[in-house]
Formats: structure tokens, sequence, C-alpha cells
């Protein structure tokens, strides 16, 4: 295995105001589908705090100063990976970062082993990332660590569904009764799926919007089987973005047409692309989500995403704070 | 060496080939049925062992038409020496094993070498099944009538459907003269694309590539259109919906020549099993990849059209599609975990549950088990499926209504995934005899020698 690590870190030791974490009840975070508002409301609040220690000369606390936290990425990713080990290293932690994509898979070791390697070698938490759903709850059956899902296949990324709740919250204030659009490729997207299970928990409206191929077939049963009322679907764009307090645009893979799911890219750029044309037809206010990385010219105009109303940048800083927000709770609110 | 005459006293004597219910006695000689009569009337033998059988259901020995015993090729997985234990243990006397081994079933040889090795090896009686294709290719047919004279009782290219049409077509011409049926696993390739469990709201909750009951119709009914074509034999593996079901029901009345097979977890559990769901406990999500199956577990109205179906005769047979793995095969990510469940030891303590519910009554399920399997099979070797004086002493018994726990590490079968570990289940095989012989016996169960 390819093992990069980072040194003691060489914080400054200060006192961290610690907020009771009383109704903390997770062991790992998988998905939001088992979070109450009263947790997600947690999150934000601790995640307030260490906004606060963001904004300091000296970004780190000394809180898990002694735990060790592995970031174990089966996936290319840049931003959540980077994300979770800058809020580690703002913690204190030590970090050791597998690139599983490149050495063990390659050696047909499986993943269970790998993550038993992990344990052995005295991880606290691991984060994972894979491109099969459903990875981090096999390892959850097999090792001790807490695990935190960075992404897993289409199925969810609760780690960027609160950064993004945090950051609409942080702009509109109370997230019950908002309406939150989400365009795209809804069937791939685990982003969508965890915003789901995090806005309807809050009582925000979520609307689905993407050409009728890249609806996940099940999607009405999903919605009626798990009582989501509040999440509704629409083809049309124009219509979906009517009186939206946050627009969502998700990443379109140029893939999708090569599979055949879309017609043409120059067809889904017509009907689809967020322009600031549409954009007016939400509320003035509406602020313009991206989980990243960013096609800009497919499902984003430039102008939209570096206009006013965009707080794609903030989403990428708040994902730091909702990290470190996680981390501590998992590894350092409570003794385990 | 011939075996000692058995005495089996005191059963419900149920063989749906002739209409047979009724508390009796029955003598085993030679391997053969000898006698069939009122209790307590059988003239006794001097050197005859008995069996008590009083609370037991005695029938024809269950018959399996659509098994994997992984010999040759994955040995890892099972053998033909545990895969006919293991059946022997689920009350299988006679075991239809399907061709996707390594090599294939596509020759004389592999025939042979499977029915050879079971001579020696096996536990029951092991029937092979031929490949339609070379090398299950879906190109060429196989020495169809060279396969059938080596004793394939049926052609199937398991696993996979013969996704063209034409060799299809070629093979129910070639069937037809034979009188073997072709059986297929019907699923268009194209339409299923790599999916990984039922398309529907639990593969949209779970992330997971779903495959539509179209994937299943489109071929089912393709098959039936030219079975009808062709007047050949057609049977249907592993039917899981709804929409197959009412297929095959609209084609059996038009008088096409088609028979059809339900799997005991199709008939009893959903799709919400691969989230680890059971009824009443719904709390962990899990991706359970021991419910991984091909076709996959689909909906509850799915499953209500497969009960209704075995009722009406439009399904008309049980087969456990045993697929046994190894731990390896199961024990990661569900999509990459292999698709299957080892069936032979769960099969009746599971339908028994349909018994028990009232859902089926116990003369239809232990006809789709014996007589109507046979009927299929057809004469090519003996008489199957019947308590007929003067046939193989192929005989089941079991407790309807004694009460156990599945335990999938005690499984005789090399095949620990089953979805059923830790069920409890009412209904349990008590003793299994393959040609007067017995091969398996429950460790409650006493035979008395003389």
């Amino acid at each position: 295995m390819k093992v990069t690590e980072s040194g003691p870190s060489t914080a400054i030791p200060e006192t961290f105001p610690p907020p009771s974490t009383d109704k903390w009840q997770h062991r790992h975070v998988l998905d939001l589908d088992d979070f109450t508002r009263e947790e997600i409301e947690l999150v934000f609040e601790i995640a307030d705090a260490m906004t606060e220690v963001l904004t300091r000369d000296v970004k780190r606390v000394p809180t898990l100063r002694g735990k060790t936290i592995v970031t174990m990425f089966y996936e290319p990713s840049t931003r959540t990976r980077a994300s979770f080990e800058l809020a580690a290293k703002n913690l204190s932690a030590d970090t050791v970062s597998l690139d599983a994509s490149k050495s063990s898979v390659v050696k047909g070791e499986s993943l269970i082993d790998s993550l038993r390697t992990i344990q052995a070698l005295g991880a606290d938490v691991i984060v994972m990332r894979h491109s099969e759903s459903g990875a981090p709850y096999l390892a959850t059956q097999y090792v001790n660590s807490s695990i935190i899902n960075g992404g897993d296949g289409w199925h969810a990324h609760p780690s960027q569904a609160l950064l993004d709740l945090y950051t609409v919250r942080h702009h509109l204030g109370e997230l019950a009764g908002l309406k939150m659009v989400i365009v795209g490729d809804i069937m791939h997207s685990r982003v969508a799926r965890s915003n789901i299970w995090g806005m309807t928990t809050m009582g925000a409206e979520v609307m689905l919007c993407a050409p009728p191929t890249l609806f996940p077939r099940g999607l009405a049963g999903f919605i009626s089987r798990c009582r989501l009322p509040n999440v509704r679907v629409e083809s049309r764009i124009e219509s979906a973005l009517e009186g939206a307090d946050v627009v969502m645009m998700l990443r379109l893979q140029r893939e999708r047409q090569q599979t055949g799911l879309l017609p043409s890219l120059r067809e889904y750029i017509q009907r689809y692309q967020l322009t600031l044309e549409r954009l007016s037809l939400a509320k003035p206010y509406a602020l313009v989500l991206h989980p990243g990385p960013m096609n800009e010219g497919v499902e984003i105009g430039p102008e939209v995403a570096h206009g006013p109303q965009s707080v794609i940048e903030e989403q990428v800083s708040n994902g730091v704070a909702i990290r470190m927000a996680l981390l501590y709770l998992i590894a350092g609110g409570k003794s385990r | 060496m011939m075996s000692p005459s058995l005495l089996i006293g005191g059963g419900r004597f149920l063989d749906p080939s002739q209409g047979m219910d009724k508390v009796g006695d029955l003598l085993i000689t030679d391997g053969k049925i000898a006698w069939v009569g009122d209790q307590g009337t059988a003239s006794p033998q001097p050197d005859s062992c008995t069996l008590d059988a009083t609370g037991l259901i005695v029938c024809p020995g269950f018959i399996d038409l659509h098994c994997h015993l992984r010999e040759p090729g994955f040995e890892d997985k099972e053998t033909i020496s545990t895969g006919t234990r293991a059946a022997a243990r689920g009350g299988f006397t006679t075991v239809c094993c399907m061709p996707n081994t390594n090599p294939p079933l596509d020759n004389q040889a592999s025939i042979d070498y499977v029915k050879k090795t079971a001579q020696v090896a096996g536990t029951v009686r092991v029937l092979p099944i031929g490949c339609v294709t070379k090398g299950r290719q879906g190109k060429e047919l196989t020495e169809m009538s060279e396969l059938a004279e080596m004793g394939a009782i049926g052609f199937s290219d398991d696993g996979d459907s013969v996704a063209s049409s034409r060799i299809m077509c070629l093979a129910m011409d070639y069937g037809r003269a034979l009188d073997l049926p072709i059986i297929d696993h019907c699923e268009d390739k194209e339409l299923a694309n790599g999916g990984l469990m039922n398309e529907g709201w639990v593969s949209t909750r779970l992330g997971l590539k779903g495959i539509p009951a179209a994937a299943e119709e489109i071929i089912v009914a393709r098959d039936l259109a030219l079975a009808q074509l062709t007047s050949a034999r057609l049977h249907i593996a592993h039917v899981s919906t709804r929409g197959s079901v009412e297929l095959i029901r609209r084609a059996k009345e038009k008088g096409i020549a088609v028979t059809a097979e339900a799997t005991p977890h199709h008939l009893t559990l959903s799709e919400e099993r691969v989230m680890g769901w059971q009824a009443g406990k719904n709390d962990q999500l899990t991706y359970d990849t021991n419910a991984k199956v091909n076709p996959p577990l689909r909906s509850e109205e799915d499953i209500a059209a497969l009960i209704e179906g075995l009722r009406d005769g439009v399904i008309d047979i049980i087969a456990t599609d045993h697929a046994p793995h190894t731990l390896v095969d199961k024990m990661c990510e569900f999509g990459f975990a292999a698709f299957g469940i080892s069936g032979f030891e769960t099969a009746l303590g599971c339908l028994m549950g349909l018994v028990h519910s009232g859902e089926l009554d116990l003369v239809t399920l232990v006809s789709k088990l014996t007589s109507e399997p046979a009927r299929i099979i057809g004469s090519k070797y003996g008489e199957l499926g019947t308590l007929k004086p003067g046939c193989q002493a192929d005989v089941t018994l079991f407790d309807p209504d004694k009460e156990w726990v599945v335990s999938s590490q005690g499984f005789l079968s090399k095949g620990k995934n089953t979805p059923f570990d830790g069920y409890e289940f009412k209904g349990k095989v008590m003793a299994t005899i393959v040609a007067g012989e017995t091969v398996y016996q429950d460790d409650s169960l006493v035979i008395e020698k003389k």
C-alpha cells in the first residue's frame, strides 16, 4: 500500500470549548437517512465553532491529538479528500492517506483485508470513498474503527449533503419550508440521495429535475415507500425552478452520452444548463450550489457559476468546518 | 450388494402421481417399492428394518430440475460429492445439474464425467443437463442428439439466455426431434445492463443498478413465440415476475408446450431482503450479498403472482437453483459479489412456510417437488417421482411441524451462501431414501434393525 504520513502536529495548545454532544448517537457516518433533525443541528452548532477556529491565525486545536484518521480512497477525489485531511490536521489528529485506487486493489487485496490492516495500524476513524454502493456498510461489519462515508457509488455522500445544508442555512437561516431544486444526473448521484434525506429531515422541500433517462426508474416507489411527500419530480427545468430558494446543479459525466443515456451533450446544454435567464425563474435571492467538480459551460454557465448568487466556493470552505465537526463528534466528543 | 428390506410404518403417504393420501405402510425390497397398503397389513419380512413414520409425511423423493453442482471446474464452491450430500439432506433424491461448469457440459465426455463421478461420489441420482450451444457462447448448437444419447435430460445455457433468436429457434427444432426440453434462463442481458438487483424502490434507495422485470419478460415472450413456431418443449427456469407468469398462463391457454419453475427464494423473499430487512426487523440497513441472486428477488406483487401461479398450475414445479459459492465470492462489495443462493438444505423448510400460512396446500407442494418435475424429465431414467410398486424406491420423509433454525455453518453444501441463515422454519426432512438406501437421516429418527 502506498502510505503518506503527516508528522505530529505543531499545534499551539489551546483549549477548545467542547459543546455538549449528548444528543449524538452515531458511531459511524454512513448516510443521513438515520439522522434526526437534532443531530443535524448539533453538527451545525459544532461546525459554527469550527468555523471560528478557521478564522484564527493558527487554525488548529488539539482536540484530536493522538487520534489517527485514515483516508482510504478507492476512487479519485480531490476536494473531499483534501477537505477531510485538512479537517483532521486542524484538529491535530495524525492522518494517513491511502491511495487504494492505485495499490491494493491491483494486488487483489480485498477491501476487508485492507480495512483490517488499517485497523491493525491503529486507525480510530476511517474515511472511505468507494465506487461501489454500500462499501462502507460492509466495512462496519468487519472493523471496529469508526467509518465515515466519503461517498459510495451512487448511494450516499453525507458530509457533502451536510455542508450543502450548512451553506444554505448560513445564508437563508431556517431550512424548514425552503425549496431546493437539484438538477442533473439524479440516477447516478450520491449527492442528490443524501441531500434528499438531509433536506427533508430539516423540513425542506426537494424538487428533482433531470432528463427522463437520468432518473432512477424506481424513484416514484422510493418516494412513496420511504414516505417522502416533500420530494417531487419534474423533467422541465423551467417548471422545476419556479419559486426555488436553492438551486443545486450536478456534474454531468461525459460518458453518459457515450452510453446512450443522452442524445447529445448539445441538447443537454440547451435543455438543462443553468443560465442567468433560467436562474431568474427562481426566487430573486436563490442560492446556486454545485458539489463540484464543475463542467462550466455544460450544466452551469460561467456567469452563474461565478455570479453573485453562487455559493460554490463557500461550500468548499464550509466543507472543512463540517468535516471537523464530524470528526470531532465521532472521535473526540465522547470517549468510547 | 442388496440393501435389506425396509418397512416404513404409520406415515401419511402422499403421492400425487397416483392421487394417494392415506396413512399406511410401505415396504421396500431390492431397492424398489414392493408394496404399499393399509397400516399393519404388511407381511413381515425376516430381515427387514423398520422405520416408525408416525406423524411424518412419506412421499416420493424430491426432484430438483435446476441446480449447480460446480464440478468440474469450480470444486472450491461445490463438488458432486458435497452437493449431493446437501441434496439428500434437503430431501432430494434426484437432482439435475446445470452445465455451466468448466469445461461446460457441451460434449459427451463432460456429461460422461459428471455421470461417472456421480456414480462413485454421489449420494443421490444426478441427471445432467447439456448446453444448448458450444462453450455456452450462443453461437453454434452443441451435438444435442449425442448429448441426449449420453443422458442429457434437457438443454440449457443457464446463467445466460441464448441471445440469438435464430439459434434458439434452431435449438428448439432439434429439441423437438429429441423430445427434450430447452430450458432457458430468460434475461435480456442488454436491458439488464449489468444490474445487481431488482429495479425498483429498493435499488433506488441503495443506489444499486436495477434489473427491470422486462429484462426477463422480453425473453419469456420471445421463447414462447419460438415454442409456438417450432412446437418444441420449452421450460422456463426460475420465473420471477408477475409479467412472466401472465405470459406463461396465456401460452398454456393457447396450448404451447411450456413448463415453468419457481424457486423457494423467489416465492418467499422480496427485494427488501437485500437491505437486510426481514419481517419485523427493519432497523439496520445493510447490503446483503447473500440476497444477491439472478434473477433478482422481486416485489411482494411478484411473489403473490408466483404463488398464484403455483396454485393454478401455471408454474409447474419448484426448483432450487442451488448455486453454492465460496465465502470469498460473497464477502465483498455488493457489486462485486457473485449471484446465487445455496438452496438444497433450506428448500422444504422455506416452502412449508407457505403451507403453514395457508397460501399453498401440502399436496400441491409435494406434487411440485415430485410428480411434476418427473413428468418434465420423462421416463429416460425409469419412472421417477412415484411410490408405485415396482418403481425405484426413492422416498422422502418429512415432519411438517418440526421447528428448526437454519445455520449455514452446519450446511453439508460447501456453499454457505444463504439469505435464510438464522430463520426459524417449521417443517424438516427426516429421512431420504434413494433406491432403497437411506442416504440421509435426521439425528432424532431411529431405524430399527431386526
